[in-house]
């Protein structure tokens, strides 16, 4: 493009003071939940920005109740019986390698079914924000116990305070197993932790992330001790292993020198120490707003945006003691979120994808009761995720999905020619056959969702309600009317056609031929327009 | 049209988007474009192809390839994991290294003459963090730069320029590179868009239809608008050349299974026979972070590493036998990467922790067999910092690749690697240029006094053109650049005052043509 794309604004954390619109509407919800339903739309409407804005950050709705166990035994070697058919496992020690592995299972499953059931709040897209961030691999950590423990700890603090979710996160046992912390002793420190947590977690890898090799050997001698008790499935330290010795660190850290302690607390106190020194430098602040940035907003950040968003995002985060919250509340309540440059141009993430499409069409699935076929269901889900390359629980490694970090592309990397074939089939067949589950069917029901419009008979509005409702970014007025043309009118050219077969499907659904008819007619629109590149947007 | 008639009819569901959209004529893609020739490179050897197989993780040197000239030197450094020294596997005329015991595939194709080894390969100032080491080595950037390019993308950007406007053509109907797996790889990134094609099932492509009807808004969002298209045109368009070309592939020689890079060299193998003018094909295998349980207490010779080292031998040498049985294999040369190796010194979980340079291998028909470079040199005892200096810069066997086996020319080679880097004699003479191999490479370089407290001085044999001498740390940081010039062949001194630095040990690296040679000296 030879123009230069321009905001409307220049960047900065100044309100939105624009019309409180369907579009903006529609804008926040995509960006803070999965897709945006209709009731959802209406609902965040009548709240008003502000409004809006604090119930999605409202944190006073109890957790979801922890997943249960829907499978069966099998040939394990230890079976968990003394846990019952819809009991939760999640506080049973058992860790039997069958075992584990169907609860590594139910785990996912029941994490989908959190995603499609989400209430009106931001908390599930935070935490797949800080598993991203956080990354660990359910079958490296493999304890199904462990694996829930550091997803419920994810999920309590996701709207929290991001200075006590490091610190917690440093001796979570998932994370001990994950990146060795559990092995790192004195004799022989292992860095993999020490590193991580600089590089990933805290500082990250920006032009002004100066931390040192040193460091990381020296953090390593500092996080050495940490063990799990398997039993009571939490962590504990040893003094035994600990390295007592003091921990220079570089002039990045200002030189700070962490005095080497002895004893039963002398792993937490060198860890507070370490947490303390890595939030008091600058680049944390400004590390964790720009990962924010890319997730809420978009991954270009130029000078003026770094200057005027990062930097006093980073400031204010750093004012409110790293509390996440009121960072988020700046930046969406922010002139520069709703700037009509930075809509419609992320593209989603195959998790948001899918569950969209099921909360845009409102897909039925069954009630909680059916807790074993729902779980199955969940499960098809998951496939659908792995295989467009987003693997909820297991991304590919400890940095998190490319499609956050990996320059030039960032969003980008989720279609490629492997992976966008994938999801028009995917898409293509929730729309049309859907799936089965001990004989329950997820599939998208149009005729449902079109009978809710305004105005179903008149083909012209029937073609502007869908495509405003679910493409990313619209369609011209020419366009839309081929479509009508091709698929409404099956070619005619007087809307009469439609409106006609519409009535009668209204008043006599029993003649099967036009029921056939509108219900084919209305499901190629919608796999259409959800094959669109347009609908890959929000 | 009779109304009543429409009513009643109805149309089949799922045949029914397609036809209407080219019955109604929705405008079709690229129906503007013009054909550009296809400029190929002066020499280009049209039917030559490149596998690059990359080793997620940092792949450990010391255990692939045991250096077996300072054995006792190896074990002190790696007491819980160093392999046996009996159950290293032995190559034909060679006596200094041996192979992990679990490759007995990869000692099959040295000994039949298949095989090159480079010992040491890295980079100045080595990165030890995955993902910025990973981004280096594709991109082939220095290691405090940032290129946002692949060294193969520049590659196929200089080949196939213009891309993807006007391809396919009549001269190139193919994709220009395919990447098997569902992801995209730095290493293929073009200036523009990614150069290669992703592809896990080269057997079926969901097949759909995508209409062009609306200009592209000048935003962000049509720029990320225009890539779904673009890559959803390129799907379309080389979908079903990759369907032709691997179902004229009947029978393909047995390959391991359970081995997923087997089975992603299977696809590749199948491509190559069935026709495709692709040049670069790229496969992945991860794993390697092996930093606890690298081996099995009680038999180092099992454990991770070895079923990692295992099924990439036996994936390679499957594949050797598999292009060799489909009359292919004078046509493919391939080679292995991970982006750093591991720590000299063992750590307290039985594993190893990032490290620097580490042996990686060439392998193919047209390979010239045997093995570039020494055992790095260990130190007497070995401390949790010290890591393997590079001998090669990873650089130089990427422009060995792209000069002696994609015949690029001095100048596209320029534009793609950026800088000039020393070339290898890894493949056969004969094969676009001949290299005229140094003599025997002992004793290039004499440094004294060794240890050494404020002065040392090297004194270094040229063969003539250019010579470079560096000074590196046990870690494999480069410390200084004594000499960076062109000389006349002959024997020269250079001082090093060296100090200022702390004491330790440091390696003296000589570079000149093709040769190289690192002594270490000990700084009190």
């Amino acid at each position: 493009m030879s123009t230069e794309r321009k905001f409307q604004t220049p960047p900065s954390l100044a309100a939105y003071a624009g019309p409180w619109d369907k579009d903006a509407v529609k804008h926040l919800l995509r960006r803070t939940m999965f897709g945006a339903k209709k009731d959802d739309i209406l609902y965040f409407t009548g709240l008003g920005i502000n409004g809006s804005i604090n119930q999605l950050l409202d944190t006073s709705l109890p957790l979801p109740e922890p997943p249960v166990k829907e499978y069966a035994v099998g040939n394990a070697m230890v079976p968990d019986t003394i846990i019952g058919p819809g009991e939760t496992w999640v506080n049973d020690t058992n860790n039997d390698g069958t075992i584990a592995s169907y609860r590594r299972g139910s785990f996912k499953k029941w994490w989908v079914g959190n995603l499609i059931n989400q209430d009106r709040t931001i908390r599930e897209n935070m935490c797949i924000f800080w598993h991203n961030h956080f990354s660990t691999e359910t079958n490296d950590v493999g304890n199904a116990q462990y694996v829930y423990k550091h997803h419920n700890l994810i999920r309590s603090n996701a709207l929290g305070n991001i200075k006590s979710l490091v610190r917690a996160m440093s001796i979570d046992p998932a994370m001990l197993v994950y990146l060795n912390g559990q092995n790192n002793n004195k004799s022989a420190p292992d860095e993999n932790y020490s590193r991580e947590i600089q590089e990933l977690f805290v500082i990250g890898k920006g032009t002004g992330a100066d931390f040192t090799e040193p460091d990381v050997k020296e953090a390593a001698k500092l996080l050495t001790g940490w063990r799990i008790n398997s039993t009571k499935m939490e962590s504990y330290f040893d003094p035994n292993r600990h390295d007592t010795t003091n921990k220079q660190f570089s002039s990045f850290y200002g030189n700070k020198l962490i005095a080497g302690k002895t004893g039963a607390t002398a792993g937490d106190l060198e860890l507070n120490d370490f947490i303390n020194m890595l939030f008091a430098n600058d680049e944390a602040a400004l590390f964790l707003c720009r990962k924010l940035y890319i997730w809420f907003i978009y991954y270009k950040i130029t000078p003026e945006v770094e200057a005027g968003i990062i930097a006093p995002l980073a400031k204010l985060l750093r004012n409110n003691n790293y509390e996440v919250k009121p960072v988020i509340k700046a930046l969406l309540s922010s002139d520069h979120f709703f700037d009509m440059m930075n809509r419609g141009c992320q593209i989603k993430s195959p998790v948001n994808m899918m569950i969209g499409l099921l909360r845009e069409f409102e897909v039925k699935f069954p009630t909680p009761d059916m807790y074993t076929t729902n779980y199955g269901l969940w499960n098809q889900m998951l496939s659908y995720f792995t295989n467009l390359q987003q693997n909820l629980g297991d991304p590919p490694d400890v940095s998190g999905w490319k499609a956050y970090y990996q320059e030039p592309g960032f969003y980008e990397y989720w279609i490629n020619t492997d992976t966008l074939p994938k999801r028009i089939q995917y898409l293509d067949s929730l729309v049309t056959n859907g799936y089965t589950v001990s004989g329950f069917k997820v599939v998208v029901d149009g005729l449902a969702y079109v009978k809710k419009m305004a105005a179903p008979r008149d083909p012209n509005k029937l073609i502007d309600e869908l495509a405003d409702h679910v493409l990313g970014i619209p369609i011209s007025a020419q366009h839309k009317a081929q479509l009508k043309r091709d698929i409404l009118l099956s070619g005619q050219s007087d809307d009469l056609y439609w409106a006609t077969a519409w009535d009668l499907y209204i008043s006599t659904p029993s003649n099967a031929a036009n029921t056939k008819y509108v219900t084919t007619a209305i499901t190629n629109l919608i796999k259409y327009m959800v094959d669109l590149p347009e609908y890959q947007l929000c | 049209m009779n109304r009543r008639k429409f009513l009643n009819g109805y149309l089949p569901a799922g045949v029914m988007i397609p036809s209407f959209v080219n019955g109604m004529g929705f405008k079709a893609f690229e129906s503007g474009h013009t054909f550009l020739n296809n400029v190929l490179l002066p020499g280009g050897d049209n039917d030559r192809v490149f596998v690059v197989i990359q080793l997620n993780g940092g792949n450990d040197g010391l255990n692939t390839v045991i250096p077996l000239d300072q054995f006792s030197k190896y074990q002190n450094a790696r007491q819980n994991i160093f392999i046996e020294e009996s159950k290293a596997l032995r190559l034909n005329g060679v006596d200094n290294i041996g192979l992990h015991p679990a490759m007995t595939g990869l000692q099959q194709l040295y000994n039949d003459g298949k095989l090159h080894v480079v010992q040491s390969v890295g980079y100045p100032q080595p990165n030890f963090s995955h993902f910025r080491a990973t981004d280096i080595w594709m991109s082939g950037s220095d290691s405090r730069q940032v290129l946002n390019t692949g060294w193969l993308g520049r590659f196929l950007d200089e080949m196939y320029p213009g891309f993807p406007i006007g391809y396919p053509n009549s001269t190139m109907t193919d994709p220009l590179a395919i990447q098997i797996g569902s992801v995209t790889s730095l290493t293929l990134q073009g200036a523009a868009q990614p150069m290669g094609m992703s592809i896990s099932n080269p057997s079926s492509f969901y097949s759909f239809v995508n209409n062009q009807i609306d200009p592209a808004p000048n935003s962000y969002a049509g720029k990320e608008l225009s890539f779904v298209r673009e890559m959803s045109k390129q799907t379309q368009k080389f979908g079903e050349v990759i369907k032709v070309a691997n179902a004229k592939v009947t029978t393909q020689s047995p390959y391991p299974t359970s081995n997923s890079l087997a089975d992603q060299l299977k696809i590749v193998a199948r491509l190559i026979k069935g026709g495709l003018k692709t040049k670069i094909y790229m496969v992945n295998y991860g794993g390697f972070d092996t930093h606890a349980n690298q081996t099995v207490a009680g038999d180092t010779s099992i454990g991770s590493h070895a079923t990692l080292l295992g099924n990439v031998s036996n994936a390679i040498k499957a594949f050797m036998d598999d292009l060799k049985f489909q009359g292919v294999e004078e046509r493919v040369v391939g080679m292995t990467y991970s982006e750093f190796g591991r720590r000299v010194l063992s750590n307290g979980s039985s594993g190893t922790d990032h490290g620097a340079a580490a042996p990686l291998f060439v392998f193919g028909a047209m390979v010239q067999a045997g093995v570039s470079g020494t055992n790095p040199i260990l130190p007497m005892k070995a401390t949790v910092g010290d890591n393997v200096p590079y001998q090669y810069d990873f650089r130089s066997i990427y422009a060995s690749i792209l000069s002696n086996w994609l015949c690029v020319n001095d100048t596209t080679l320029n534009n793609v690697m950026l800088k000039n880097f020393q070339k290898l004699p890894l493949t056969k003479l004969g094969t676009c240029s001949i290299l005229n191999p140094v003599g025997n490479p002992d004793q290039l370089i004499v440094v004294y006094p060794n240890p050494f407290h404020k002065k040392v001085t090297i004194q270094f044999k040229s063969a003539g053109g250019h010579t470079m001498i560096q000074v590196m740390d046990s870690a494999g940081r480069l410390v200084k650049i004594l000499i960076d010039a062109n000389f006349e062949a002959g024997t020269f001194r250079v001082d090093f005052d060296g100090e200022h630095l702390p004491a330790g040990l440091y390696y003296i690296r000589l570079q000149n043509q093709v040769i190289q040679q690192v002594k270490s000296v000990i700084k009190i």
